[in-house]
């Protein structure tokens, strides 16, 4: 049976849920976890109800933070030739990580699957290619390990989670040596979930006619426990920046709930967004694109439907 | 200064996509093909590098098919000096275009101080080349980035993360940058540019050439397919006032009993 790894990630002292959507496709096999730094008592709890066997807190002299060469020496060591598969989901960190890794092994990567199954000991994994126009089952060949990124949302938490041993195990790390170096973290506009990992999303585009009209759709957002996203159109006319941008050179979301406010549906943005479990769309256009893709179409002014639907939901949220 | 910059060419972002007859890769004779709108940031951050450093040099490289060489001519037209191309089919895997990349920087002769990359490709989506091609070379590498100060051999990085956040970087060259949008505003290439540019050394080379073979291959792609259509939804007109409240607590009720969303 094939050794795996999940490079678990963590978001202040919880552990990140795409972590626990990859432990639970993997049930049935033994699976280890590893982070590097450490992974408070509740959160071994965590990962262990999800099945983790073992659980690796990596150690040592500058890992208290991220650096791409010091986690990336750390964990080659670690890994070693101990594991055939290394998981990690795809958050900013893993994207600019795992590669580092699967380059120090000269082993292959698949980027941000969204399914995947284990055939006997080989990988097997659906990927979304050109932003999602087009779906391809992709295969791992070369030396081991071979490395998998998941994209959040995507497979889901297990309904009934079959819980593992979770024993935490320290293990001395070594960062090796650091050139590209983190001085200081600059933050972001939006203390709230990125949208890669959010579980619903409110997004505006050109017809938000500038950027103070994105208000609404915070408030909205707000009721709603969402992250406020923008198209392409939105973003190049100055309405919101790059960071909230959604689509083929934007992000790729898989949320369970997309609002598309004021967003006519131009393919690179249906492409983005289009695996979203739900999708509502508002718009005074009838013929709008978006509406194909939409499980819900309000054919409306979103300046008299946005406000109308967060007074509808507050009432029940 | 030996600046380098290496760009892919993709279908253009409305390309209607499809899968070709069997399956192993997609329908490419109806594409217009473009330069990687990332690797624009990386192309104009090249020749911003290049008017900051008296007597340096940009060359691009590509690795891709030679059926259609747009992207490099318009490296070249926006600036860039000279440009290398490496015969590939258009869906080589990260590392094995990482190898050709690292491969065809070598064989130009010139010792790399930058390298600046796109944040990836709009086409495979992976966000690894940048990562791979810095670790095959040795070189520090910072991803996504939209800021970039130099000050002689040291480099202040912006990378974005999570939310908009940025983290700062220092970094001494060389050094591997990957570009991401924000960083600056790509010139257009000029009619002056675009005449030149066809006078504007391209050396072409085989994967052979530059040291890969197919034993290279890490990943493996088969059964492209269109991604399942969602069946029609529901649509409600609430364009007169006097409809607004009904269709939206419908919607919402649906919401929460039908989809189970909220």
């Amino acid at each position: 049976m094939a050794n795996i790894l999940v490079l678990a990630e963590t978001s202040g002292d919880s552990v990140k849920s795409v972590t626990f959507e990859i432990l639970g496709k993997l049930d049935g096999h033994t699976v280890d976890v590893a982070i590097v730094g450490d992974m408070g008592a509740n959160a071994v709890a965590d990962v262990a109800k999800y099945g983790a066997a073992n659980v690796h807190n990596l150690k040592g002299d500058n890992l208290d933070k991220y650096s791409p060469e010091g986690y990336a020496n750390a964990l080659k060591e670690f890994i070693g030739d101990k594991y055939d598969l290394v998981f990690a989901g795809a958050t900013s960190l893993a994207k600019d990580l795992v590669p580092r890794l699967s380059a120090m092994f000269d082993s292959g990567m698949a980027s941000e699957v969204t399914n995947f199954v284990m055939d006997g000991d080989n990988f097997n994994g659906t990927r979304p290619l050109y932003a999602g126009k087009v779906l391809a089952k992709v295969e791992l060949a070369g030396p081991k390990p071979g490395f998998v990124t998941v994209r959040p949302n995507a497979l889901g938490l297990p309904d009934t989670p079959n819980a593992g041993a979770g024993a935490a195990n320290d293990v001395a790390a070594s960062a090796g040596e650091i050139r590209a170096a983190i001085k200081e973290i600059v933050k972001g506009a939006s203390e709230k979930v990125d949208l890669t990992e959010a579980n619903i999303i409110v997004s505006g585009g050109r017809a938000m006619k500038n950027a103070e009209n994105f208000k609404i759709l915070d408030e909205l957002a707000e009721v709603l426990g969402a992250t406020v996203g923008a198209s392409r159109a939105a973003v190049d006319s100055g309405y919101a920046p790059h960071a909230m941008q959604v689509g083929q050179t934007g992000k790729t979301v898989a949320p369970s709930l997309y609002i598309a406010c004021g967003i006519s549906g131009a393919i690179q943005h249906l492409a983005g967004m289009r695996t979203s479990k739900v999708i509502v769309a508002i718009n005074t256009d009838p013929d709008a694109p978006i509406f194909t893709k939409a499980d819900y179409g309000i054919v409306g002014d979103l300046f008299q439907i946005v406000p109308i639907l967060k007074e509808e939901l507050k009432k029940i949220m | 200064m030996n600046i380098f910059v290496c760009i892919k060419q993709v279908p253009d972002t409305e390309t209607k996509v499809t899968p070709n007859g069997d399956g192993s890769y997609i329908e490419t004779n109806s594409i217009k093909w473009i330069m990687n709108p990332y690797d624009e940031f990386a192309v104009e951050q090249a020749l911003l590098t290049k008017a900051a450093n008296s007597g340096s040099t940009v060359t691009v490289v590509r690795v891709g098919g030679v059926k259609d060489t747009e992207a490099l001519r318009n490296a070249l037209a926006m600036g860039a000096d000279e440009a290398i191309l490496v015969e590939a089919g258009d869906n080589l895997d990260s590392y094995m275009t990482a190898k050709a990349l690292k491969g065809a920087i070598e064989k130009s002769g010139k010792t790399p101080d930058v390298i600046f990359t796109g944040k990836q490709a709009i086409d495979d989506d992976c966000l690894q080349v940048p990562q791979i091609l810095a670790t095959m070379l040795n070189m520090p590498s910072v991803s996504v980035v939209v800021g970039c100060e130099q000050d002689g051999s040291k480099y202040t990085l912006k990378r974005e993360i999570e939310g908009g956040a940025l983290e700062v970087y220092e970094v001494n060259s060389p050094a591997v940058i990957a570009c991401n949008k924000g960083l600056n505003s790509p010139r257009y290439a000029s009619l002056p540019g675009i005449m030149k540019a066809k006078r504007k050394p391209l050396a072409q080379h085989s994967l052979a050439d530059v040291g890969v073979t197919e034993a290279d291959a890490r990943v493996k792609y088969s059964n492209f397919q269109l991604p399942p259509e969602k069946p029609p939804g529901k649509k409600f007109d609430a364009m007169d006032e006097a409809a607004q409240a009904g269709v939206v607590a419908e919607v919402v009720k649906l919401l929460r009993e039908e989809a189970k969303v909220i």
